[in-house]
């Protein structure tokens, strides 16, 4: 069973700070992890590895430093490792980004494509559904587990806000994994000190399956018109109150501010 | 020396840290307040190869470096030091002395185990009255033909009572004196040997303090680690070592209470400020900030020097006393920082000073260590 896991790097940051002029993140300064959504589809991958022997390579696009995520992934147990780097992939939407990936995933042999579920920069969580459309696969996303069932097929399970599903896929598909669904195991100390001496593929646009005008700021539909950060919200109260007390709280708090 | 990581560095620190905040912090408190030994904590760091980071992989080790292995005692020191030292005396105590004394039966015998995580390792020299004067030793080892008998007593050895394997001094000819001393491979299951109070303590509460007994205890003839007679030189040898390791565990404690002392200040407001902005907290941090930085270079120099075959008995010296003095010194201020609530179990770091402390007496005391350093100075 070959598994391919995408992977991408992404800044460690939950208060996002944006360029006023350019309307793009800032990135400098700000350390770069592997995403949390793509860390747990690797654990899901590597799980699949420990209990049915599965071959698992982790594949980014990216510029030459997401190597670091690479190597990550190969001391957390992965097999075999490809960078995606390329100019001609720069300035890509998700389009563009879903299409190169597809056209180098075209190229490999696989049973199974598992991606996380969204990205913390990017966050559209486009990515891997377009990547499926891209391939013909069918798709789950939100996945929070799957297993292999005795005839082959993948029972998985599904989550969102709403409900939980569990549904059966059979053949190959794209799986959008959350990173709530499982620990992330840590790389192993032995893992760590082979990680650089093992290899990483470099792999440029002529090395896979797309037409160039297809790739990178050429080939991405999204124009960002306008990004700006959103104002704090005042933080809340909390007040510890019966029934009754609550609504005349309540009632007093609106008239305050003169929304009543 | 390169003061930089290097790339494999780098993702070992990445996971240390993320190991150390995740699995390690959050029982911390716990750990001392029950004076608990973290068996988990031990299991998890077994099943990544943290047991044994400086073992060549053909023992079972992860085939890693010194650097590494001070860099993982830092870290887990920073946010508990019971289990900085548990990793300390394991590797250092006990691995060490058995990767550069033991035969190559003995290293086939006794490394692979303990790099694994399945034993944990632990060192007696210690005893009731052989303190600082280690070459005091009353334990006697007497050849009985095809064993070896040890009668006497360990006092304050850490890890005893889990752990699996000893390396333990013994007099082995009290006419010779020094030249007397024989040091032993022990394992928990030789008859006659067993382990006695427990001690209840100021700090690192969580690691087993614990006397060894030797009652007509039986040890195989092959269990004598290295040459007989030179039992002092490789407890000595061992303890240069071993001062690294303890050197990051202070480091770490500062670190640590450094740490928590900028988050706190940052937030604690007082005369409408917050206590970060007063030029005494300031300047105070800046001087500890320093001081931290300096113990830093002090072991991560003495670990190179290891890694690289140099004589570093000095310099490991200078590591620990340094980085000792400094733990004490930062986590001080980290309580008078955080005012009566630093004074509070609500904070930890009440629990750091008290942790602190002991890098200042273990693998020799701080005036052991002047000891040392002077007298490489004025030979
Ligand atoms: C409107 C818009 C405009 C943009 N314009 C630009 C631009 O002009 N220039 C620019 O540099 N960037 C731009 N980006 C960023 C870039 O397009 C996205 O970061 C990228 O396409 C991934 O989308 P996402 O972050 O939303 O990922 P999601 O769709 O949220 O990611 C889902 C999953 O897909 C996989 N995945 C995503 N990206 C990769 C990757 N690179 N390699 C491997 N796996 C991956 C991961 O498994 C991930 O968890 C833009 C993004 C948006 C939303
Ligand atoms: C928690 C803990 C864990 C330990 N773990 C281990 C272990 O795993 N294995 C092990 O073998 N031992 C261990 N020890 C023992 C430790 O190394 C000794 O306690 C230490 O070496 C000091 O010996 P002592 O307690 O007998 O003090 P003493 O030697 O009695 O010293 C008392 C004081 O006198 C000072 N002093 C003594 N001689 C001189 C001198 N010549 N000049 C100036 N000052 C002097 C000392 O510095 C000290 O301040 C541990 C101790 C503790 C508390």
């Amino acid at each position: 069973m070959n598994i391919i896991v995408c992977i991408k790097q992404v800044p460690d940051t939950t208060e996002i700070k944006i360029d006023p002029v350019k309307g793009t993140l800032i990135r400098e300064g700000v350390p770069s992890i592997m995403n949390p959504d793509d860390k747990g589809g690797l654990e899901l991958a590597l799980r699949m590895k420990d209990m049915y022997g599965a071959n698992v390579t982790v594949i980014t696009m990216g510029p030459p430093q997401a190597d670091l995520i690479l190597r990550e992934a190969l001391a957390m147990g992965a097999d075999r490792a490809i960078l995606l780097t390329d100019r001609k992939f720069a300035g890509a939407d998700t389009l563009a980004t879903s299409y190169a990936l597809a056209g180098a995933i075209k190229t490999m042999d696989y049973d199974l494509i598992i991606a996380g579920r969204q990205a913390i920069d990017g966050d559209t969580a486009q990515v891997g559904p377009e990547m499926a459309e891209h391939l013909g696969l069918p798709q789950v996303s939100y996945v929070v587990d799957a297993q292999l069932t005795d005839h082959h097929s993948l029972m998985v399970k599904k989550e969102d806000e709403e409900c939980v599903q569990t549904l059966e896929v059979e053949g190959k598909c794209v799986l959008t994994v959350l990173a709530s669904a499982y620990q992330a195991r840590y790389m192993s100390v032995s893992g760590i000190m082979e990680a650089y001496s093992r290899e990483v593929e470099i792999w440029t646009a002529d090395k896979i399956e797309v037409e160039e005008e297809k790739l990178g700021l050429k080939g991405s539909p999204t124009k960002v018109f306008r990004s700006y950060p959103k104002a704090l919200k005042t933080p809340g109260e909390l007040h510890e109150v019966s029934e009754e007390e609550a609504v005349e709280l309540i009632v007093s708090k609106l008239k305050e501010k003169h929304i009543i | 020396m390169d003061f930089s990581y290097s790339k494999t560095e780098e993702l070992f620190l990445q996971m240390i840290r993320s190991f150390a905040e995740n699995e390690v912090k959050p029982l911390a408190a716990e750990v001392d307040e029950q004076e608990r030994f973290p068996m988990e904590t031990v299991k998890k760091m077994a099943k990544l190869g943290l047991m044994g980071i400086p073992v060549p992989k053909e023992y079972g080790g992860a085939g890693g470096n010194n650097q590494m292995y001070i860099m993982a005692v830092e870290e887990l020191s920073r946010v508990c030091a019971t289990t900085g030292v548990i990793l300390s005396a394991h590797t250092s105590l006990c691995m060490a002395p058995i990767m550069e004394n033991g035969t190559e039966e003995q290293k086939q015998k006794y490394l692979p185990k303990l790099a694994s995580g399945e034993w944990i390792g632990a060192f007696g020299l210690t005893e009731p009255n052989a303190g600082t004067d280690a070459a005091m030793q009353q334990t006697m080892a007497v050849d009985a033909g095809d064993h070896w008998i040890l009668n006497g007593s360990k006092i304050f050895i850490t890890n005893a009572a889990y752990a699996d394997v000893f390396i333990v001094m013994a007099m082995t000819d009290k006419s010779k004196g020094v030249k007397g001393i024989s040091a032993f491979i022990v394992e928990k299951g030789f008859p006659g040997f067993s382990i006695g109070k427990k001690e209840a303590k100021m700090g690192i509460r969580g690691s087993a303090t614990c006397e060894l007994i030797f009652e007509n205890c039986i040890v195989p003839k092959e269990n004598l680690l290295g040459v007989m007679g030179k039992g002092f030189n490789i407890a000595m040898k061992t303890l240069d070592g071993g001062r690294i390791g303890i050197a990051s565990q202070a480091l770490g404690i500062a670190q640590g209470a450094m740490d928590e002392t900028v988050k706190y200040t940052k937030e604690r407001k007082q005369f409408g400020h917050s206590i970060a902005s007063f030029q005494n907290t300031q300047f105070q941090l800046a001087d500890l900030e320093t001081k931290i930085n300096a113990a830093r270079f002090l072991v991560r120099n003495a670990a190179w020097k290891k890694d690289n075959q140099l004589p570093y008995t000095k310099d490991a010296a200078m590591a620990k006393l340094f980085a000792a003095e400094t733990a004490m010194e930062m986590t001080t201020k980290a309580v008078q920082f955080h005012g009566g609530y630093g004074y509070t179990r609500e904070y930890p770091v009440e629990r750091m000073m008290r942790d602190a402390k002991i890098t200042e007496i273990y693998e020799g005391t701080s005036e052991v260590q002047r000891m040392v350093i002077a007298g490489h100075l004025l030979k």
